[in-house]
Formats: C-alpha cells, sequence, structure tokens
C-alpha cells in the first residue's frame, strides 16, 4: 500500500544540515562568498516553517471560523503590501487602492468558488483545506498582479505618443488602452499557463509531490492539482483583469487627459 | 458680426502660456506664428483639450471648456500634432485608426485612396506604416484627421517636413476642403507667407504671450 508515510526524526534531518556544512565547507574552499546567504537561508526557512508548522497544527488541531478568517485575511494582507513593496514607492496612491480591492477581490472570490463549489469543503472554515489552499491562489494571484501593473506602467511611459495620438483623435481612455491592457493582462498569465503546459512533464507540482509523499494515491493528488490549478488561474486572471481594468483609469485624470 | 468660436480669458497654462484675450472666429483661418518654444502647440492643445489652463478661462461656443465633455470635445476639435505618430500596421490601419478609435464605421478604400492621391502621396493602403519618410507620414496623419468629420482642424506645423512644392499642395488642398465644409482651421506655419497667403487672422506668439494680433483680409 502507498499509505505508509516515514516520518523524519529531528536526528535524520540533521543529516540534512550536514549535507549543507558539506557544500559550506566547498564554497569556503572554492572562495565563493556565498556562506552567510546560504546559512542565513537555511536558518530562516528552518525556523519560518518550524513556526508555522507549530502553528498549522494549533489551528488544525482546534479548527474555528473566526482564526480561519483571521489567517485568510492576514495572508491576504500580507500579499497586498508584498505587492506595494516590489514597487518600491513607485505606486500612486490611486494604483495602490486598485491593487488594494483588486487582489484580495479577485484571489478571494477564485478561492472561494473552489473551496465550496468545486471541493466542498466541511465545515467550510476546515483550516487543513482552507490555508493551504489560500496560500497558493492568494500567492500566484499576487505574481500576477505584480506582473501585470508592472507591465502596464511600462507600457504606459513607452506608449505616450501612442496615447496621446489616440486621444486626439478622439479615443476614449479605455479604447487608447486597450493594447495596453491586453498586453499587460497576457504578461501577468503568461506564468500560470506554461507552468500548466509543462506541468506532469517537465515537472511534478510541488503540492501533488507533497500529498504523494504523505501517502495520498496519486489519482487523488491529480484531481486535487487539477482543481487547485484552476483556481490558481482563475485567481490570477480575476484579480490581474481587476487590477488592469480599474487601474488604467488611474493614468486618465477626470478630463480625460493623460497625467 | 459673428461672435467668436473660442474665446480665451486670462488664460494661463504653467508658466509656459498667458494669454489675456484672444479669439478664434468660426469658418476662418487662423495662423499661429512665432518662435521655437513660445508655446504655439500649448494654444492648440488647450483648444483640443489635451491639457487644460492652470488659470483663467477658455470658451468654446459660448460654454466653459472645462465643463464640456474632452471626448466629444476632441472628436469636433481635431489636432495634428507636430510629430505625427504611426500605429503599428499598413498605411490604411493609419487612415482609419480615427474611425476605430471613436467607434464608428470607417470609409471605403476608394476614399480613401483618393484622398491620398489628393495630398500626392504614392502609396498604397496595404503598405506598411513604418518605412514612411518624414513627410509622407505627416501627410498621412493629415489624412486621418480630414477623413474624420471634424468641425475644428487644428493643425501643428502640417508642412514642417516637406518641400515647399509639398508643402504649398498640401495647404491650398487644407484650405480648400475647410472652407468647402465650413469647417475652422487653425494653423501653426513657421512661414510667415503662408500665414499671410491664407488666413484671415494671425497671430504671433513671443514667450508665452500674444505679442501681434493681426487682420489679414
Ligand atoms: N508638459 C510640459 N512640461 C514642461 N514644459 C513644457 C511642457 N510642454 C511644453 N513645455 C515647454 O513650454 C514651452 C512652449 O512649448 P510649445 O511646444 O508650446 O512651443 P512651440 O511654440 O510649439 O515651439 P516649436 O515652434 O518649437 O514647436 C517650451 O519651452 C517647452 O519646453
Ligand atoms: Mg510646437
Amino acid at each position: 500500500m502507498v499509505n505508509s508515510v516515514i516520518a523524519l526524526s529531528v536526528p535524520q534531518l540533521a543529516l540534512g544540515y550536514i549535507f549543507i556544512i558539506v557544500i559550506l565547507f566547498i564554497l569556503k574552499k572554492r572562495q565563493i562568498s556565498r556562506e552567510k546567504e546560504l546559512i542565513l537561508a537555511t536558518f530562516r526557512m528552518t525556523f519560518q516553517l518550524v513556526v508555522v508548522g507549530l502553528l498549522l497544527t494549533v489551528v488544525i488541531d482546534n479548527p474555528h471560523p473566526l482564526i480561519t478568517l483571521l489567517i485568510v485575511s492576514i495572508m491576504v494582507g500580507f500579499a497586498v503590501f508584498t505587492v506595494f513593496r516590489k514597487f518600491k514607492g513607485r505606486l500612486s496612491t490611486a494604483l495602490k487602492k486598485v491593487i488594494a480591492v483588486s487582489l484580495p477581490v479577485g484571489a478571494l472570490s477564485s478561492l472561494m468558488y473552489f473551496l465550496f463549489a468545486v471541493i466542498g469543503v466541511e465545515p467550510y472554515f476546515n483550516p487543513q483545506y482552507v490555508i493551504p489552499i489560500t496560500g497558493m491562489i492568494v500567492g500566484n494571484s499576487m505574481t500576477g498582479v505584480s506582473l501585470g501593473v508592472h507591465t502596464m506602467m511600462n507600457r504606459f511611459t513607452d506608449n505616450k505618443e501612442a496615447l496621446e495620438t489616440a486621444l486626439h483623435l478622439g479615443a476614449a481612455p479605455k479604447t487608447a488602452s486597450k493594447h495596453i491592457i491586453n498586453e499587460s493582462f497576457d504578461a501577468a498569465i503568461m506564468p500560470t499557463l506554461n507552468n500548466m503546459l509543462g506541468m506532469g512533464i517537465i515537472f511534478l507540482p510541488g503540492m501533488m509531490t507533497g500529498q504523494i509523499l504523505s501517502g495520498v494515491v496519486p489519482t487523488t493528488a491529480i484531481m486535487y492539482q487539477i482543481g487547485v490549478m484552476l483556481g490558481i488561474l482563475g485567481g490570477v486572471a480575476f484579480s490581474t483583469f481587476l487590477s488592469l481594468r480599474w487601474g488604467y483609469k488611474t493614468f486618465f485624470n477626470a478630463q480625460d487627459q493623460l497625467r | 458680426m459673428t461672435y467668436p468660436l473660442f474665446y480665451f480669458q486670462n488664460v494661463a497654462y504653467q508658466r509656459i502660456l498667458s494669454i489675456d484675450k484672444m479669439e478664434i472666429n468660426p469658418y476662418e483661418v487662423t495662423c499661429i506664428v512665432g518662435e521655437s518654444g513660445g508655446g504655439k502647440s500649448t494654444i492648440l492643445k488647450l483648444l483640443n483639450k489635451s491639457i487644460s489652463p492652470t488659470k483663467g478661462t477658455i470658451y468654446y461656443h459660448d460654454k466653459d471648456l472645462a465643463d464640456v465633455d474632452s471626448i466629444t470635445h476632441r472628436r469636433k476639435v481635431l489636432y495634428l500634432s507636430q510629430k505625427p505618430y504611426m500605429f503599428k500596421g499598413t498605411i490604411k490601419d493609419n487612415l482609419i485608426v480615427g474611425f476605430n478609435m471613436q467607434g464608428i464605421t470607417p470609409p471605403k478604400d476608394e476614399t480613401l485612396e483618393a484622398l491620398l492621391d489628393k495630398l500626392k502621396l504614392k502609396k498604397r493602403l496595404n503598405d506598411d506604416a513604418q518605412y514612411l519618410s518624414g513627410g509622407e507620414a505627416q501627410r498621412v496623419a493629415l489624412a486621418r484627421l480630414l477623413l474624420l468629420d471634424g468641425d475644428v482642424y487644428l493643425l501643428d506645423e502640417p508642412s514642417s517636413a516637406l518641400d515647399d512644392k509639398s508643402a504649398g499642395i498640401i495647404f491650398e488642398t487644407i484650405v480648400d476642403f475647410s472652407l468647402k465644409h465650413q469647417k475652422t482651421l487653425v494653423m501653426i506655419t513657421h512661414t510667415k507667407a503662408i500665414a499671410n497667403q491664407y488666413a484671415h487672422k494671425i497671430y504671433t506668439i513671443d514667450q508665452g504671450h500674444i505679442s501681434k494680433e493681426e487682420d489679414n483680409g
């Protein structure tokens, strides 16, 4: 049976760290000065996962709708701020507002649809399902929105002449920006689409791998992966679409002039 | 006496332009001349509502331009920029881009070809617009403006990339077109002779101010 899981013990993991020490040794010898980063990354990964693991254990053992809601909100809020930080102050206030609305709305509506309609999580706040799936959908939507908004900002700068000419000829801002919106949308969902194209051939998706490793039969793991992938695509597409649909307007003023 | 189509009242735009009073009459040809950097293009952009005055009021048909819907206004008061921009695609794409942008049906190919012919542009509709010379692009940009049903045409140095002979033909065509179809024409030109030949009124702009206003026949 596939159901037997080898639970890793602390001494076993220690062997894993020894491997990293060997690598550190090699780096030192070759005078590749990346020891600091390697140590920091190993330490942070360990620390963060231990904390999250403990938290998740508590949360999953004591399921409560408010706690699930709180965690989902923190994840979404964190995603929004991560996008803000990525742009290092280049976002206008108006565009920040757009992101702060479109990312949660897009990601959460897709999330809810997949949790409740597709997977049918019971009870609806079951943290064992809600939290990991939220992570995947929100994380990918965050990347999508950043990519989309980034492309849109660049296009608005680079295509100034085209935009101005379109406006001179009586185009509504929406018509004048149509190309930009479409191109930005493409750029945003391309990674997700490529990911889907390569899935199962070039690589095995992380969630599915994890499930199989933990003893879930591959057919079930695949069904979940497909469901989650559709949810990710939905979340990325919807949140990006909203951020562009509302975002292009921030490049024009009330008199339909370019800012 | 006709009342002016456009009327500037104590208008300023940033520190670039400051005009206490300026009138543009309907169905006339108004020329704007003056030194480079004086603020001529800025005036046309204000008229097209691509920009709005930072001070004062511009009246159009006796209405404050600030209260007029910008998009509707730009469809009636069309602006040909000093540096014509060609969109990706063919000459035809560029000729009908205004129609697509406004969501209206473009004219037939024969109409487009006839206009190219009139502007002495020996190109086919399916030619790539990216490879047009400066003067050719300028004429395509002019043509796509004339095809649209505007009331006012704002032309920013429409002949700057043309030789004297081509420029003569272009001005002849534009003025002919606008008088025949009852259009109002506002042109910027560096050639005083052109202004003297066609304009009803000539404004000279100097460092953001009107330094001279001439009625010309
Ligand atoms: N958006 C802007 N921001 C800052 N300065 C500007 C802006 N637009 C124009 N200017 C400046 O305003 C002045 C007037 O510009 P404008 O284009 O109206 O001149 P012009 O009379 O059309 O000149 P030319 O004959 O060379 O075309 C110039 O000094 C220009 O650099
Ligand atoms: Mg100019």
